[in-house]
């Protein structure tokens, strides 16, 4: 996983409430086997005025304009700013994959669903909890400033906009040391295989009908 | 101190190793696995030189993008014709045979969806940790289990350690009082509680579903409540053991038996809350209140009675919800004070892991049955979860029930609840259906779903319109 220390990015706006997994990365695309190539999918439903199909060369295909996305001013856009329950419903992780290779690496909310949140942390996406007037504020200026850009710093908490506001973040620390340094979260589990297999051993005592090995 | 709440039990009953930095490692007991949320993980552990911690813990089966017909199922794996869904069954297959991990395969009677096998087998029970790659793993908690429902990375990190790393969630409780009413599902209770709690409502809450309406309740209604937990934003719902759950655990085929047995039933008889135990959230519904519910927009909190009109957006005074509205009356066609029941539809589906078990097809055959679907519908899909169900329903004569009404009667898998399959809505048409999502393109391209109870989704396929079920 790549670490994420401190980004500085260009910020798109999406002013949607509830935006869900299958919005995300439609189902079609769940049949990959791989972790990558989503990128071109990503809000497929929203971003193009066609059906999107599995290895289908997205180049040609007609864009929706009023899509958020496409709009020129936000090509190449780092963080996405979006509004509560980020993330609810199937929990895919195809979602994060498809923002990853799209190339967002922060995604700024007022809320996440839990597994999207989860997910996320899974895969070096970093997203950010801010209150609801926090949020709104940032979606006033990104619509402002052309070329609105974040500096989210993850060691220090802290988020500095092109207009010199500071905000303050807070990740939980396991999240944050994972984050901070790209860990793999499996070898840090793997350092306590001896407390599993104490736990795994009372267990079968406690519940032997648990364990048919 | 207060007492411990059945939450807290299953949590301290799983629970390896606070780590210093307040993180958890929860021992999982069974991991379900599926076709399109485990090859990644897989690859994975390929990649690392990992192997599965206890190969016996999991269990896998085909569920999401097999087809259903029987044409396309007679000629087994090979005879999927969409090859990139082929390849990824022929990939679980394969992982499984690697790995040595037990699959219900596509051709195995014992194959379903992966929410409905579990209990169904007894791989999943009471007090056991659930997880799987599918956000509706909450289903198993019915049995008084703690079910989450986890990412890829997740279903890597427990085929590797057999641990999950997790923050202990707040404790809710939600408590329907009374009866219900004649024709109200337990579907329409959960809707209603969605309702009542909204989309986000649970988001960071484990839930307890209890009162008497749930006292009450048989287990498969109580995983129809626990399987939407999710669509209230928690990763994890749960019902208390009671005779209820032991009579329906009771000889399954992977239930204990004998001394094991009688073990097991003394360890179960204290997974509920204590008397005394404190919740972080408490809400109070009425059962009596509840009346069948049927979806209007684009989220499962767009919910209301069968007998309301679709909601004017101009009456909602705050502005994000407004525009919400807007754009989910614009997306499914609707207009605004338009009576839920002049809503014509064009497709009808029963089934998927909230509501394709066998009480859930008694109860759309008993509203089909003797009469015929509407000659507006352009067909009524019923797709049984499991293999067993299929035959416990054909030995019922459910089948020709459906059959003599015009519906088609299909091999079990999720079809069109999320329409990896070949079953899905076309552009703009209408579709009563029994899963649990009606998210914006959900059940194909521009479809639009409303999520209703089994006998709602018959009476709607009768009348080419929804219909208050209890008027028939």
């Amino acid at each position: 996983m790549q670490a994420f220390t401190r980004l500085d990015g260009l910020v798109v706006p999406l002013d949607r409430a509830n935006i869900d997994t299958d919005m995300i990365i439609p189902k079609q695309f769940l049949k990959s086997i791989k972790r990558s190539g989503f990128g071109p999918n990503l809000f497929d439903q929203l971003r193009y005025l066609d059906e999107g199909q599995p290895d289908q060369d997205c180049k040609h295909r007609p864009l929706n304009p009023d899509f958020i996305l496409n709009q020129q001013r936000y090509q190449g856009a780092q963080i996405l700013l979006a509004q509560g329950n980020f993330g609810c419903g199937s929990s895919r992780e195809h979602a994060p994959w498809a923002l990853l290779d799209y190339g967002i690496r922060c995604v700024i909310a007022p809320s996440f669903a839990d597994i999207f949140y989860n997910n996320c942390f899974k895969n070096g996406i970093l997203p950010v909890v801010l209150k609801d007037k926090m949020v709104n504020q940032l979606f006033v200026e990104v619509q402002q400033y052309l070329g609105y850009r974040l500096t989210v710093d993850l060691q220090a908490g802290l988020i500095k906009s092109t207009t010199g506001n500071e905000i303050k973040f807070f990740i939980d620390a396991f999240y944050r040391h994972c984050l901070l340094n790209g860990l793999d979260d499996i070898s840090l589990t793997l350092e306590h295989e001896d407390a599993i297999k104490l736990f795994e051993h009372r267990h079968r005592q406690r519940c032997p009908w648990l364990f048919d090995d | 101190m207060a007492g411990k709440t059945l939450y807290d039990k299953l949590w301290q009953s799983h629970l390896v190793k606070q780590r210093n930095d307040g993180s958890c490692l929860i021992y999982i007991d069974r991991h379900l696995l599926h076709e399109v949320t485990s090859p990644q993980a897989f690859s994975g552990l390929r990649l690392a030189g990992r192997k599965p911690w206890r190969t016996q813990a999991n269990l896998a089966t085909p569920d999401h993008n097999v087809p259903t017909t029987s044409y396309e199922r007679s000629a087994g794996v090979d005879g999927i014709i969409d090859p990139v869904s082929r390849l990824q069954v022929i990939t679980l297959d394969e992982n499984c045979d690697a790995f040595g991990i037990t699959e219900f395969k596509m051709h195995d009677q014992r194959q379903g969806i992966v929410h409905v096998i579990g209990p169904e087998q007894g791989i999943t029970l009471p007090g056991m940790s659930v997880v799987c790659g599918d956000s509706h793993t909450a289903t198993h908690g019915a049995l008084g289990a703690l079910a989450h429902g986890i990412g890829t990375s997740e279903v890597e990190h427990v085929l590797a350690t057999q641990c999950l790393i997790q923050k202990k969630s707040a404790n809710m409780l939600i408590q329907v009082d009374g009866k219900l009413g004649q024709g109200v599902a337990p579907k329409d209770v959960v809707l209603a509680i969605i309702s009542a709690i909204g989309t986000a409502g649970g988001t960071g809450y484990a839930i307890e579903f209890s009162g008497q309406v749930f006292t009450d309740m048989s287990m498969e209604g109580r995983m129809t409540v626990c399987n939407m937990a999710i669509e209230a934003g928690a990763r994890v719902g749960m019902v208390a053991v009671d005779q209820t759950t032991i009579d329906y655990v009771k000889q399954r085929p992977y239930a204990p038996v004998g001394n094991q047995w009688e073990q097991a039933l003394a360890y179960w008889s204290d997974l509920h809350s204590d008397t005394d135990a404190e919740f972080d959230h408490v809400v109070i519904i009425n059962g009596a209140d509840i009346e069948p519910q049927v979806t209007w927009g684009t989220s499962p909190e767009m919910v209301l009675p069968v007998t309301a009109k679709i909601p004017n957006p101009a009456m909602e005074k705050d502005a994000a919800k407004r525009n919400g509205m807007q754009r989910a009356l614009d997306y499914m066609g609707l207009k605004s004070d338009q009576p839920i029941t002049d809503i014509r539809l064009d497709r009808v589906f029963i089934g998927s892991c909230t509501n394709s078990r066998i009480e859930d097809l008694r109860a759309a055959a008993q509203i089909v049955a003797g009469r015929h679907i509407a000659k507006t519908l352009k067909q009524a899909l019923v797709v049984p979860g499991s293999g067993l169900v299929k035959v416990q329903a054909e030995a019922e004569g459910l089948d020709q029930i459906f059959i003599n009404a015009g519906m088609e009667w299909r091999e079990p898998g999720c079809s069109m609840c999320l329409a990896m399959n070949a079953d899905k809505l076309g552009l703009g048409e209408h579709c009563a259906s029994t899963s649990n999502r009606n998210f914006e393109g959900r059940q194909g391209f521009g479809g639009r779903t409303h999520l209703v109870s089994p006998a709602m989704a018959a009476a709607a396929a009768i009348s080419g319109h929804f219909v208050d079920v209890r008027s028939l």
